[in-house]
């Protein structure tokens, strides 16, 4: 089993079924440490599903999913897990009763049991990274939707994980805050973060993504990098979605 | 009129000493209740299949029996089997019951009130059930749970008056005492309205305070 190239992340034949609605049927990709992943597909697809698979917040029925050399769904210590994997969603998340820099030190002081000096010294570096010196002591209710997407992403790398999830961070964004969470996103993946990302802003994926995964029906239909996707799609179906992406979100391309 | 005052002045050590048993058994329920209800509530939400349909059962019973019916129940029922109860504790017992199903139900609601993105992104950062509950539903509940709360206390103290038909010598008692002697039922009804009035006003303005000082940030401006 000495593996020396072995993947940061590898998924192998994921399945799951929600009641008698197959989701996942089969789902096998890896991410190398550094590489960044774009899924897309169309609504009800399974891409959350299958980021929530990762975490484990949604069990499979299935298959196996390496992180290193722990298998998430057999494994015993998934709260230990977690913290290897940082998760960012589309509804944020932030917890209402703490300030943007409590919000990130939470997870360092009672997960991480990191003392509260240096939990306060990581938080603020970490919302730095994001650029929000400036927002350290308000509450999410007082921040706009990027903002609070940003204090998400700071909250997730305080934990120092090795891979990021991504899922639909800019879907509930007002389109003028979307570039500024985007923005992170891609210094985040230039400096090395591992990251799977669940998106349909192709300028993202083609700035930054190594590989883009179509899944349609609980399958991946194709996997290629952003020039070839974009270029020549092998799969008709590839063809199809992109175009209508193109025609929902604009050519993929401008920043 | 300086006789009322008289009066009122002679009758207030008798009246202040129902007031003391007024509010212990206020206390004591609203103990109970907040122990229970939150331990039920917990039952409710995270329990099991039979855990979930005992508290659903014992809310609805409990919410749907009159509170002096309840109350003479527990104070004739277990003398019945040969278990002695005294009047004071029957009435705490018998209210108890009531504010325990009516707690849980509060309790529900404020847990519930911390939304579920929030519970996912503390599972993702490694929080367990047991650290997110405590860091962060607990806190966010307890800022909803006031207002109930206030308003489940004023139900409760004025509940105890209840106890009177057991023979507690709560305030009412007290005040039946003193017009039995001194037959002037309206002075002293006053007198006790007031004390009631006291109490209720009092605590709930208090309650209010805290809510404010507790509020978070940015939230409730829009609405008011
Ligand atoms: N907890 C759940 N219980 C039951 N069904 C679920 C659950 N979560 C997801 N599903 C179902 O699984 C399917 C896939 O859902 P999923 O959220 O993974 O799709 P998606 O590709 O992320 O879609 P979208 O683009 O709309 O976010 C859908 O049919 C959905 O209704
Ligand atoms: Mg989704």
């Amino acid at each position: 089993m000495e593996d020396k190239n072995r993947s940061l992340l590898n998924i192998i034949d994921l399945k799951k079924s929600f009641g008698d609605n197959l989701v996942l049927d089969g789902i096998s990709f890896s991410l190398d440490t550094g590489e960044n992943k774009v899924i897309i597909g169309p609504s009800g697809t399974g891409k959350s599903t299958v980021l929530n698979c990762v975490n484990r917040l949604v069990v499979p029925d299935g298959g196996e999913i390496w992180l290193e050399d722990t298998e998430i769904i057999s494994c015993n210590n998934i709260n230990e897990i977690r913290q290897e994997i940082g998760y960012v969603f589309q509804g944020f998340g932030l917890f209402h009763h703490l300030t943007a820099l409590r919000n990130v030190m939470l997870g360092l002081i009672r997960v991480k049991k990191v003392p509260k000096k240096e939990a306060k010294e990581q938080a603020i570096a970490k919302l730095e990274q994001v650029g929000l010196l400036d927002v350290l002591d308000s509450y999410p209710a007082q921040l706009s939707g990027g903002q609070k997407q940003r204090v998400a992403i700071a909250r997730a790398l305080a934990m120092e994980p090795k891979l990021m999830l991504f899922d639909e961070p800019t879907s509930a964004l007002d389109p003028e805050l979307i570039g500024e969470v985007l923005n992170v996103m891609k210094n985040l993946a230039r400096e090395g973060m591992t990251m799977l990302v669940v998106t349909h802003e192709m300028g993202f994926a083609r700035a930054v993504s190594d590989e883009i995964i179509f899944m349609e029906k609980g399958k991946i239909v194709e996997k290629s990098s952003p020039e070839k996707m974009f270029k020549q799609p092998e799969n008709p179906r590839t063809r199809e979605f992109l175009f209508k992406l193109d025609e929902l979100y604009g050519k993929g391309g401008e920043e | 009129m300086s006789a009322r005052l008289e009066l009122i002045r002679r009758s207030l050590p008798a009246l202040l000493g129902g007031t003391v048993i007024t509010i212990q058994m206020t206390v004591l329920i609203l103990l109970f209740g907040v122990f229970f209800g939150l331990i039920f509530a917990f039952g409710q939400v995270y329990g099991n299949k039979p855990i979930r349909w005992f508290v659903n059962i014992y809310e609805k019973l409990f919410r749907s029996i009159p509170e002096l019916v309840l109350l003479l129940l527990v104070f004739y029922g277990p003398p019945s089997i040969g278990i002695r109860i005294s009047p004071f504790n029957a009435a705490v017992l018998g209210l108890s019951l009531r504010a325990t199903a009516y707690m849980s139900q509060i309790f529900r609601g404020t847990f519930k009130s911390v939304g579920s993105d929030q519970i996912t992104a503390a599972y993702s950062l490694g929080m367990g059930k047991y650290k997110t509950f405590l860091f962060v539903i607990l806190p966010q509940a307890i800022r909803v749970f006031i207002p109930p709360f206030a308003n489940e206390y004023a139900i409760i103290l004025k509940d105890t008056s209840l106890a009177y038909a057991l023979g507690v010598a709560e305030l009412l008692r007290q005040g039946q005492y003193i017009i039995a002697v001194a037959y002037d039922p309206l002075t002293i009804f006053l007198v006790i309205a007031v004390i009631y009035f006291i109490l209720t006003f009092g605590v709930t303005r208090l309650l209010k305070l805290l809510e404010n000082k507790l509020k978070i940030p940015g939230i409730g401006v829009e609405i008011g």
